[in-house]
């Protein structure tokens, strides 16, 4: 028993930090219909930039403020100087736009940082709460209480806020939200600053656990991707909960399987759901276009 | 991509080319006694994935060939570097090999940060009959022998004897793996497995996390709970090695963990924190040169390089520049003895090494032994208050 809860706590961690990667995909992809595979990179700017601003002698708290105030900038300079300009352009072009971005911050990461590993200290501590038998240290209940709160505030936002509401509407139909008024231009810009603020938070909060270098969004990108299709793409709902049950996945099988095929997992999830269940557990009914 | 890569590094070669002429005027013989330079042809992983072997590697042979141009250079011959950068391609190596052997036509190659980069180079020094003294960790590169290829690093079996040895002091015999699936943990764990039964020691669980994992925690799980485990090795390279550190102290695991030859970096304390306390690892002597005893015979030679390059580059010293001050200078030795650059020669005289004393340990090189090194050549250490600690 405290084998599979201590699985169960390894998988909540990471599977927090892929939720935060879906919920971030999803926030763009209902905009706009874009996956923006520099999602991961925001993840790391968050965690780079606090490691260095707290090096620089910045304080912490201050640090990952900052860290995700430089990020949500990035964000919307991504928008501003790749996505704008070429609006009209197809998806799929938008789409390899983005990677193109991603390729790019990663190069610039490693000028303006460095190519090291580095850690940023824990929040309240290393020392590990023992529950039933398993360890959790207090950091994984900050990532799942950041997690938690982030989506409280999105469905506060997307649902009691005249602008979120405007996002809402361009996610269900562009045009009709054009035709009423809404700025589709503004909610793109919004919404690539909103999920860039949100890997930067999830960066941050995660640093202390998993350590942070320049090159670890691929890798979160694409398990996260994984988790916004499971969870059905474009629901937000789904995407924390298919961020969780990829993380679950990922450690019962590193756990009770072998750990040779623990990456497999995420992927072998991403065919099984595109060949049984397209629209991902929580994904909206398709109404074909006629 | 590849493209990409192709960045020769033309302004070393300006620089020595004008540091050569320096030296022909210097010694006062003008440009009639100009003599023909030495040429030493490198190919190493300065960019890339590979950067943190390659770039201290390069910077090395920079630092030490303008340093020995300055004293006259060898056999009266001023040296030449000339390095190219395989951003840790096999095939960018191959082909500037290729490049170095034809269009540069040098007198030996150091060089091959990676064991791929190396093993794609080997046919290339062996058919051309020029000597290559490779800078890479594993064991295929020199078993078998080849005869014009040599190399400087330890291996992973050594690092693994070493391991086993302190182990068996410390009456420990059984024991549970986990390793990373990059080429180092692959590697390092295949020959662990194979070394264990000669130590007598069993080998109860075998674990593996990919080298990208952020959390090893179902992996330790396992290994608390298999029964009679007296210690862990892990072995593994980058933050993995940091990770696991941290998840065994934070699963409370007590039994000894040790480390490999991978970490032996100031940045592995750093990122474990105080979860690294008491952790065991083989590494070289270069890590703890300061504090080795006054009479250790390879006291002298670790000290003035670790001074030398931290002065220079202003960046703490690495085991992997080492290799290639030990590759540097088992050429220049060799060729010293040898007299003349003629490859046969210089080869023949580059088996004969015996007793030099470089960052790596002594190297005794002879027809059946291209590596040279003991289990002498590793330190036995343990992370004490956040810093090295000799425990031999």
């Amino acid at each position: 028993m405290s084998e599979f809860l201590q699985f169960l706590f390894s998988g909540l961690t990471v599977g927090a930090v892929y939720a935060m990667v879906a919920l971030g995909f999803t926030i763009i992809y209902n905009a706009s219909e874009v996956i923006n595979f520099a999602q991961g990179e925001f993840v790391m700017i968050g965690g780079m930039s606090s490691v260095f601003l707290l090096s620089a002698g910045v304080p912490l708290p201050l640090a990952m403020l900052a860290a995700v105030v430089i990020a949500v900038g990035i964000g919307l300079a991504l928008h501003a100087l790749a996505i704008e300009p070429a609006r009209g352009a197809s998806v799929v072009t938008l789409i390899i736009i983005t990677i193109g971005a991603s390729i790019l911050l990663r190069g610039l990461a490693q000028v303006v940082f460095d190519r090291q590993f580095h850690s940023l200290p824990a929040f309240s501590g290393d020392v590990p709460i023992t529950i039933a038998g398993a360890a959790l240290l207090p950091q994984t209940l900050w990532v799942l209480g950041g997690a938690l709160v982030i989506v409280l505030a999105l469905g506060w936002f997307f649902t009691r806020t005249l602008t979120g509401k405007a996002v809402m509407a361009t996610a269900h139909n562009r045009l009709a939200a054009q035709l009423v008024g809404v700025n589709v231009r503004f909610v793109l810009m919004l919404s690539f600053g909103l999920s860039a603020g949100i890997g930067a938070i999830a960066g941050v909060l995660v640093t202390p656990i998993t350590l942070t270098s320049y090159d670890v969004g691929t890798m979160l990108a694409l398990k996260g991707f994984a988790a916004a299709i499971l969870g059905g793409l474009g629901s937000a709902a789904g995407a924390v909960l298919g961020g969780l049950l990829v993380g679950i996945a990922e450690a019962m099988g590193a756990g009770y399987v072998s750990s040779e095929y623990k990456d497999a997992i995420a992927f072998v999830i991403i065919l099984l759901v595109l060949f049984f269940l397209p629209r991902g557990l929580l994904g909206g009914k398709a109404a074909e276009r006629v | 991509m590849d493209k990409m890569r192709f960045k020769p590094m033309l302004c070393s070669r300006l620089t020595l080319a004008c540091a050569a002429l320096a030296t022909a005027i210097a010694a006062g013989g003008g440009a009639a006694d100009a003599q023909e330079p030495i040429r030493i042809g490198s190919f190493l992983s300065v960019t890339g994935p590979a950067s943190f072997l390659g770039d201290p590697e390069q910077k090395t042979l920079e630092m030490y060939v303008e340093e020995l141009n300055a004293a006259g250079g060898v056999i009266g011959r001023p040296l030449e570097l000339i390095v190219y950068d395989d951003g840790g391609d096999a095939n960018a190596a191959r082909t500037f090999a290729t490049r170095l052997i034809d269009d540069d036509e040098v007198d030996l190659i150091i060089g091959g940060s990676t064991t791929g980069a190396t093993m794609a180079v080997v046919p290339l020094a062996e058919e051309a009959e020029i000597p290559f003294i490779s800078l890479a960790g594993a064991v295929v590169i020199i078993d078998p022998v080849k005869a014009w290829v040599f190399k400087t690093p330890h291996t992973d079996r050594m690092a693994c004897e070493k391991i086993f040895e302190d182990m068996v002091a410390n009456g420990i015999s059984t024991i549970a793996m986990i390793a990373g699936t990059g080429g180092f943990g692959t590697s390092m764990r295949e020959q662990c497995l194979d070394a264990a039964d000669a130590y007598e020691i069993t080998i109860v669980a075998d674990e593996t996390y990919g080298p990208r994992d952020s959390d090893m925690t179902p992996q330790l799980t396992n290994i608390r709970n298999t029964e009679g485990v007296e210690a862990v090795l892990n072995a593994g390279f980058g933050q993995g090695p940091a990770i696991v550190t941290r998840n065994f102290a934070q699963l409370g695991i007590d039994v000894p963990l040790y480390q490999s030859h991978g970490v032996a970096s100031a940045s592995y304390i750093e990122l474990a924190g105080d979860a690294a306390e008491g952790v065991r690892l083989p590494a070289s002597a270069l890590l703890v040169a300061e504090d080795l005893p006054e009479d250790d015979p390879q006291r002298e030679v670790v000290v003035s390089y670790k001074q030398a390059f931290e002065e220079r580059w202003d960046q703490p010293v690495s085991t992997f520049g080492g290799h290639a001050y030990d590759a540097l200078f088992i050429a220049v030795d060799a060729i010293e003895r040898a007299g003349t650059t003629d490859p046969a020669a210089v080869r023949d005289a580059i088996e004969q090494t015996s007793g030099f004393m470089g960052t790596a340990g002594e190297v005794n090189f002879s027809p059946d032994d291209h590596l040279g090194l003991d289990l002498t050549a590793f330190r036995m250490l343990e992370i004490r208050d956040g810093t090295w600690t000799i425990v031999e």
